[in-house]
């Protein structure tokens, strides 16, 4: 192996998640999102979950999540209208941490 | 409410903390029960990072032997980037604690450790349940008396809040508000195994001893810094930034990190490795003046992360030790004070200060405003590569006299010799 730049996919493809398929634990309103003109989220979340789409609409997966809390602390337009921790067992499963 | 339903305490979360406080009130014989929402404890948990043992001597004397540490920190280095060039500084000691003979620090990764030490507490006595998520705080007349996870009510005398730094107990106790940007970090890591053998030929380690190493000038002027710890079989790699100036900055922090990752000076010491893991947490910044003003209320305690136990220096970050110490703090002032409720968050206060936790953030409280010296996040770390590269450069020219190289160089990148000595005199004036 060598060292080389990953993609976040590439990064995220190396941990083991439990995906909780039923229930979301971070949702946004893209409605409220199309009004932010900062959009901090592009730029630090570590996973680069939220990212714009071609139409420029904020799309957002919460299955890569890491569970750091930053974009839960930088969106100040509250886009972002749940953030909770995934329910018990779900989620990201460091096994390095 | 049965009273098998009822503990002396609930303890919310299963990091160092938590299981450092239901150790030591098991130990006690108290009646402990640790809700942990990982499916492990450790299993959401992200450190640089090391861990100073003199909290786990204070916990047991003897303990830090059988722990699940990684290397025993012999090397302390900073590094100073800036382009493609890089100064380090390399101090070697035989890392032993002075007084106990004990080793000072070592190197740790979190799911392993934090598992290992609520197996301990388990051991004394503590019930440890993990994969639950813990949705709300149960309050009657003005007290918090218990807590609730999905169906089930749980009640116990004390509940302590060792849910970390995005503390949601805290936050629903009514203790704290929401997190202010400008007091955290966002850090981001991924731990690449190598050999263990390449690991100590890389940075001059005999085995079992470990580097850990600060490095400034690679976050691309953004408040933050990135850092390095040598694992057993792997090296911890990340970078933290103030998520504030990274937004303003347009630019990923997942991508300012993988720059570091392929730095000419950082790249050899990696290559070769595989790359098993990509975490990220945020951090605790502000030190002495990020401690929450009130950890606690009646039936209601905040230890570790969740009260803000952090310290960072710049050379050095330190939260682990602090988390164990608040957690044997907590338990102390509970196994004193059970029967009187209303004494025990005053008693852990004081607690705090007996094990000088409080002192310790205080004193590094200076820190603080130096950090927050916006250059010296770019061109002090520009500075310091220009005025070695002057040094060391031999062309057939006759050479600039020192005095000039320096003061050259303070120029060239937008600094005054007024400012570099106004920083040092806050630094010598204010640590």
């Amino acid at each position: 192996m060598s060292i080389e730049r990953l993609t976040p996919p590439e990064l995220l493809s190396k941990n083991k998640f439990n995906v909780d398929e039923e229930e979301p634990h971070i949702i946004i309103d893209k409605a409220i999102c199309a009004r932010c003109v900062e959009k901090p989220c592009l730029y630090v979340c570590p996973a680069v979950l939220y990212k714009l789409d071609k139409n420029g609409e904020m799309s957002f997966d919460y299955a890569g999540c890491l569970e750091c809390g930053t974009c839960r602390v930088m969106c100040k337009n509250k886009g972002i209208v749940k953030w909770v921790y995934p329910r018990g067992t779900f989620g990201v499963i460091y096994r390095q941490g | 409410m049965s009273n098998e339903d009822k503990f002396d305490v609930i303890i919310v979360g299963a990091g160092p903390a938590g299981s450092a406080c239901a150790y030591t009130l098991a130990k006690a014989g108290k009646n402990v029960l640790v809700i942990e929402r990982g499916d492990t404890p450790g299993c959401k948990n992200v450190t640089g990072g090391r861990l100073y043992t003199y909290a786990l001597e204070m916990l047991e004397q003897g303990l830090f032997e059988e722990a699940a540490l990684e290397r025993r920190v012999t090397h302390e280095e900073i590094m100073i980037i800036s382009g493609d060039r890089a100064v380090t500084i390399d101090f070697n000691q035989p890392g032993f604690n002075p007084d106990s003979g004990a080793p000072m620090s070592f190197t740790v990764l979190r799911a392993v450790f934090d598992e290992w030490l609520a197996a301990k507490a388990e051991e004394m006595g503590a019930i440890v349940a993990c994969g639950i998520k813990v949705d709300q705080l149960i309050e009657q007349n003005g007290k918090i008396v218990g807590v609730i996870a999905g169906e089930d009510e749980m009640y116990a005398d004390i509940v302590i809040a060792a849910d970390g730094v995005n503390s949601f107990m805290a936050q629903q106790a009514g203790l704290i508000q929401d997190i202010v940007a400008k007091t955290v970090g966002v850090g981001v890591k991924e731990v690449i195994e190598l050999p263990a053998k390449t690991i100590e030929e890389r940075f001059n380690l005999k085995a079992g001893e470990g580097a850990a190493r600060m490095i400034l000038g690679c976050t691309e002027g953004i408040h933050g810094g990135g850092f390095l710890y040598t694992n057993k079989d792997s090296i911890s790699l990340g970078c933290v930034f103030m998520p504030g100036e990274a937004a303003q900055h347009k630019k990923s922090v997942h991508e300012i990190f993988q720059d570091l990752k392929l730095h000419p000076a950082i790249l050899p010491l990696i290559d070769g490795g595989e790359t098993v893991e990509y975490s990220a947490h945020l951090v605790s910044e502000a030190g002495y003046r990020g401690i929450h003003p009130r950890l606690y209320r009646e039936g209601f305690l905040m230890i570790g992360d969740a009260a803000g136990f952090v310290i960072n220096t710049g050379y050095s970050i330190r939260g682990i030790d602090l988390a164990i110490v608040s957690g044997i703090a907590a338990a102390r002032a509970v196994i004193a004070h059970g029967d009187n409720l209303a004494a025990v968050g005053p008693n852990y206060m004081q607690e705090l200060i007996h094990l000088k936790l409080i002192p310790t953030m205080k004193a590094a409280d200076g820190y603080f405003d130096i950090l927050e010296t916006p250059w010296i996040y770019d061109k002090l770390p520009n500075l310091a590569n220009d005025v070695f590269n002057n040094l060391f450069t031999v062309n057939g020219e006759v050479p600039q006299r020192m005095k000039d190289t320096v003061m050259g160089a303070i120029k060239a990148n937008g600094l005054s010799l007024w400012q570099l000595l106004k920083l040092g005199i806050k630094g010598v004036k204010s640590l």
